[in-house]
């Protein structure tokens, strides 16, 4: 059976959150599991340009994903690549389930994830951290969107892989989940290598029990900045 | 976004003051944090005031150049994140990001603050290629001094990681980076008849001339850039420069 050094299978890496980071930002957050750093900053909602992209029904999300080039033991070349663009793709609709884009036509609520240091899970760490960012800029949501990645290592059903789990000789299985856990509905669900349907009800139940944890966590953080504020005038 | 007219700065300048109640000489209050990413080489978040950046070295094992077959090399990047300006949009790299980025090289190119000789692994065929990656966190103005000084505070942490020949174990490292020198950058702006340092961002908006200036620890410059529209006479380009060395003196004692 496989076994964790340091913590129970299902339970999550330390975690650490904080918002407002970015001052020059209109909502801004950091999400910290284990040695996974993940920062967002949320722009808008405004004016979207070229004219012509602009949807009189509705306002538009764009969720850009990056790594550093050095968050990673081999650097990445900066700027974009096949997997940012595809990690932007699924952040996006994992926020767009808990927003109502129908009260900003015309407009673009641009969301940035920046990875600073990455130990796997960097997707689901930025979109706890953009879900905050988003609340911290004050746009109205039905829920935060609560992310963590589940799955198997060798035998045994774990929670929050690291970069070590991931690579795991005896077979590794990364299942990112992205949750409104308000309402336990999932709006994010990738899935790479070999489980079974039971496997994958566990490692389902596993992850909604995380995602409320740390759905506890970010509303703290988020109360936090603002009943000081509120104590402060 | 600017709601400060040039009248208003230049009366200000006028009595000796700034925006923020500083000096015009006068930096914002430095803040330097090392080791802010653990799988980079090196790395450092640096704030001026709240303006921030972060900078990291990544180590990689290249060919040297062939015409300087024994010297290692290093390279220098810098993203505008659109994350830390409402004003920065995604893309490639546009002019503002790749003076920033060669600025920041040239200063430590040409003070020849790492000995390139000493980041030889194989004659003619092995290097060690320094990589310099310059992230935007907060632009609040002056991301040039703050690049710079995030980029030699990562230096003078960085580790080489161990190498066997045939594959880089980034986990051990075998030794500090061949520092030898430490140069840093002060831009002195000029708007109207004044010089100030550390501009915020409305300072920035008005800025007629600026001058960019590599210092080394011994007073001696090695590089500079001159930005902005105006034309600076001899008497200003003196007088900018006797301040970037005194101001470089201060921030070197940060590090």
């Amino acid at each position: 059976m496989y076994k964790r050094k340091s913590r129970k299978l299902d339970e999550p890496r330390e975690m650490e959150a904080k918002v407002g980071i970015i001052k020059r930002a209109d909502g801004s957050a950091m999400f910290k599991i284990g040695n996974t750093i993940a920062m967002a900053a949320v722009y808008g909602p405004r004016n979207l340009y070229p004219k012509f992209m602009q949807n009189p029904e509705k306002g538009i999300l764009r969720v850009n994903y990056n790594m550093f080039s050095f968050s990673v033991s081999e650097r990445i070349r900066p700027g974009p690549s096949r997997r940012s663009k595809e990690i932007s793709l699924v952040s996006e609709n994992a926020l767009l389930s808990c927003l109502n884009l129908e009260e900003f036509p015309n407009s673009v609520i641009d969301v940035y994830i920046e990875i600073l240091q990455a130990d796997a899970g960097t997707r689901c760490a930025g979109i706890c951290a953009a879900s905050m960012a988003l609340a911290d800029a004050g746009i109205p949501m039905r829920d935060l969107v609560s992310a963590i990645s589940v799955g198997k290592v060798g035998d045994a059903i774990v929670v929050d892989l690291d970069k070590e789990e991931e690579d795991y000789e005896g077979g590794s299985t990364d299942m990112p989940i992205a949750m409104m856990p308000r309402n336990g509905k999932i709006s994010l669900l990738q899935m790479d290598g070999n489980m079974s349907k039971e496997d994958i009800k566990k490692a389902l139940e596993l992850g909604r029990n995380t995602c409320n944890k740390i759905y506890e966590l970010q509303k703290r953080t988020l109360k936090e900045k603002y009943m000081v504020e509120v104590e402060n005038e | 976004m600017n709601n400060v007219s040039k009248e208003y700065l230049l009366s200000l300048l006028q009595s000796g003051r700034r925006l923020d109640g500083r000096k015009l000489n006068e930096y914002r209050d430095i803040k330097i944090e090392l080791n802010v990413s653990k799988n980079a080489e090196g790395s450092a978040r640096v704030k001026l005031g709240n303006s921030e950046v972060i900078v990291g070295v990544k180590l990689e094992v290249g060919t040297p150049f062939p015409d300087m077959p024994d010297e290692g090399s290093i390279i220098v990047t810098a993203e505008l994140l659109p994350f830390s300006n409402p004003e920065f949009e995604s893309g490639p790299p546009n002019s503002q990001s790749i003076e920033l980025a060669r600025v920041v090289d040239r200063g430590i190119r040409e003070s020849k603050a790492l000995d390139f000789k000493k980041l030889c692994i194989v004659e003619g065929e092995k290097v060690w290629l320094v990589l310099i990656d310059i992230y935007t966190i907060n632009d609040e103005g002056n991301l040039q001094d703050a690049a710079a000084l995030a980029a030699m505070a990562a230096l003078m942490h960085a580790k080489i990681p161990k190498y066997d020949g045939n594959k880089v174990d980034y986990h051990e490292h075998s030794g500090n980076l061949p520092l030898t020198r430490k140069p840093l950058e002060c831009t002195v702006m000029k708007i109207g008849e004044h010089f100030i340092v550390d501009p915020v961002k409305e300072e920035e908006a008005f800025v007629d001339a600026r001058l960019t200036v590599a210092v080394i620890e011994d007073g001696n410059v090695c590089a500079m850039q001159k930005g902005g529209e105006k034309a600076l006479s001899i008497e200003d380009a003196e007088k900018m420069i006797e301040i970037a060395i005194e101001k470089t003196n201060e921030m070197r004692k940060k590090l």
